[in-house]
């Protein structure tokens, strides 16, 4: 789903993707799910946490012991979900920084995602926090080490100011309390993650949370096989009077504790603070043009509820009408519209057969209405070529516009209402071929899949049972992939020329 | 095809299971070096006010409140902390700690780390706490560091001074 600017081809992630898609198909790639994969990672950390939680003895002297012992006598189980456990958190930071990288690449931090994207940024905090903690469980070298470490940093801070660290560098300053506290930061922690990864879709529609089965089936076999292969074990027990000269370090979790070695507790935090006020700042610093919002139309919305169905980012809710009728009205919040028009190709009002010379839809896009929409199409047909109603940020679409073929073009192809097909086919067009992003790439989520939904009926408004499916066509094809779109179209006209007959 | 792609998905997930696998425990980060301890000095401590208290004359007393009437009149701030950490002669950390608190009320908190080559070695600990600026506390002793060994040197009243613990 990363767009490449007008004019440039795909960056090298798209081709990446599409790679993978090869060997995945789109909708289970795991570079298309990054963020459901996040999700499916912490259940399995819950899982496998609720386990280690039940076995785990909350006290300095079996703390270690408990969780050394799941490893080596019951490696077969214990030690099996020990290690998916740890492997599972590594996996999670790993696909939440690519899902990071993704996103910000893409330019998907703007106005309409600012809060998606503001709202995942403290994630990136608790994730560390919850794993870092999550490390001290075992008390371990590594994790006495990382306490410290991690104590040293805190104590950087004028509000503990060295005290935290002496926490852990006095043998009887650690006791059963601590272990205690670590539980409940570790249980914590990750109910604060769980919290916020739930406010961070809240402001899309249709979220996923889950991949895919076969992806999430080939995730689950791998970090089992990952156990098994390389299973997790125990440093050697933690003693506050001993430095380990060389520590087996995660650096997935505790990369940041030899950065704050290799510089300092201080620079590490203007390090980490730094960046986190980049990634929040991001969305003002970097702003571009603002989208022209759509527009309700009074008269003509009936509150049918089905822009507010099909909106990506929630941008259109249900209101009482302000005219003194009954029932309610669609009222969109310009701060969220992305400007996609999906909700006018949703609107039942944005039918072209209506006999109103100024065609009004109910919702409407103010840069390129319906009535504008109708326009066109009218003065597109006649033509001895095919209607193409091509997506701007799928491939380019004048690649399309060749031997008679006239192209229109939309900001996404789901603003296409179904009727306007069936009103070009009525009025003589010989086939209609729609461009839509290739599978996973709309950059508005959800076009190309409400397209497809609406064409086969399964989502209002759909395409009319009476209208002839030989003579529609959907393409999905992506920025770069315009010769392979031409290829499909031109064999969709020579089905057209052949009386609608694949084969000739 | 369905067996070729299922080829190519095992194919790809061998890279991220190498990925986690390997970076979930190397490279080996080095803490110290082989041949080495490390020597901390944490304390918390309470330095003396900046000034000896007064007592308050019998008019100034009949001015307060009853319920305020003190008779000596002490000042909350307190005198940074003089710390001074020698090993073998050579100062390896001097620092004058300012007291915790708004008002420069509460107690200094010292803590340094430095890895030590591992052996004998002098180590004098220095402390003032006193208006002036002068050292007051002094410890000194010769500590064995043995390779990995920490060592940390505490300030603790109750027991006589600043302690080694190792």
């Amino acid at each position: 789903m990363v767009a490449a600017p007008a004019g440039v081809g795909p960056g090298l992630w798209v081709r990446l993707e599409r790679a993978f898609d090869r060997a995945f198909g789109a909708a289970a790639n795991p570079l298309r799910n990054l963020g459901t994969l996040g999700f499916l990672f912490f259940w399995v950390l819950a899982v496998t946490g609720i386990y280690l939680y039940v076995r785990f003895d909350t006290s300095i002297a079996g703390a270690y012991g408990s969780i050394d012992h799941l490893s080596r006598a019951e490696w077969y189980f214990g030690g099996v979900l020990r290690s998916v456990h740890r492997y599972a958190a590594d996996a999670f930071i790993v696909v939440t920084l690519a899902h990071l990288a993704r996103e910000w690449a893409a330019g998907r931090f703007r106005r309409f995602r600012a809060f998606t994207w503001i709202s995942g940024v403290p994630l990136v905090w608790l994730l560390y926090a919850s794993g870092i903690v999550g490390c001290w469980l075992v008390w371990d070298a590594r994790a006495q080490f990382s306490a410290t470490a991690t104590a040293e940093w805190l104590d950087a801070l004028p509000m503990f100011g060295g005290t935290l660290v002496r926490n852990f560098i006095f043998a009887d300053s650690v006791n059963d309390r601590l272990f205690s506290l670590f539980v409940f930061l570790h249980v914590g922690l990750p109910l604060a993650l769980l919290a916020g990864m739930w406010v961070h879709v809240q402001r899309l529609s249709q979220p996923r949370t889950l991949p895919p089965r076969a992806l999430a089936l080939g995730m689950l076999a791998m970090l089992l096989a990952l156990a098994f292969a390389h299973p997790v074990q125990s440093g050697a027990l933690a003693n506050p009077a001993r430095v380990p000269a060389a520590l087996d370090l995660d650096w997935f979790v505790l990369f940041a504790h030899p950065l704050m070695y290799a510089t300092s507790p201080g620079a590490l935090w203007i390090l980490v603070g730094a960046a986190t006020a980049v990634l929040l700042g991001l969305p003002w610093l970097v702003r571009g043009a603002a989208p022209v919002a759509a527009r309700v139309s009074l008269a003509n919305c009936n509150g049918c509820g089905r822009c507010v169905a099909d909106c990506p980012y929630q941008a259109v809710l249900l209101a009482p009408r302000s005219d003194g009728r009954p029932g309610r009205l669609a009222q969109v919040n310009a701060a969220r519209c992305a400007a996609c028009g999906i909700c006018a190709g949703a609107c039942p009002s944005s039918t072209p057969f209506r006999s109103a010379r100024d065609l009004v839809s109910g919702i409407d896009l103010p840069d390129l209405t319906v009535h504008d929409l109708r326009r066109r199409l009218v003065a597109a047909l006649g033509g001895s070529g095919i209607l193409v109603f091509a997506c701007e940020h799928a491939a380019k679409g004048e690649a399309l516009a060749r031997a008679g073929n006239e192209v229109l073009a939309l900001p996404c192809i789901a603003m296409l209402p179904p009727s306007f097909i069936e009103y070009a086919l009525r009025r003589g067009a010989r086939g209609v071929f729609l461009l839509a992003c290739r599978e996973g790439e709309c950059i508005y989520r959800l076009g190309t899949e409400l397209t497809a939904a609406r064409l086969a009926g399964r989502r209002e408004p759909h395409l009319r049972p009476s209208v002839p499916r030989a003579r529609v066509r959907v393409g999905d094809f992506g920025l770069g992939e315009e010769a392979r779109a031409l290829d499909a179209l031109d064999a969709f006209a020579s089905m057209l020329a052949n009386g609608g007959n694949p084969h000739g | 095809m369905k067996a070729l792609r299922f080829a190519a998905q095992l194919l790809l997930y061998v890279p991220l299971m190498a990925l986690i696998g390997y970076f979930s425990t190397r490279p080996q980060f080095t803490v110290i070096g082989p041949d080495e301890a490390l020597l901390r000095l944490s304390f918390t401590h309470a330095a003396a006010p900046v000034h000896a208290c007064r007592k308050r004359s019998a008019e100034e007393l009949a001015k307060l409140p009853p319920n305020m009437r003190a008779p000596l009149d002490c000042p909350r701030e307190r005198v940074p902390l003089r710390v001074s950490l020698e090993l073998d002669g050579r100062e390896v950390f001097e620092r004058t700690v300012p007291p915790a608190g708004l008002r420069r009320d509460g107690d200094a908190t010292v803590y340094f780390r430095t890895a030590v080559p591992a052996g004998r070695h002098r180590v004098v600990v220095r402390m003032g706490d006193q208006p002036g600026g002068g050292f007051n506390y002094t410890k000194a002793a010769t500590i064995d560091f043995a390779p990995g060994a920490a060592w940390v040197i505490d300030y603790r009243p109750s027991e006589g001074g600043f302690v080694l613990r190792g």
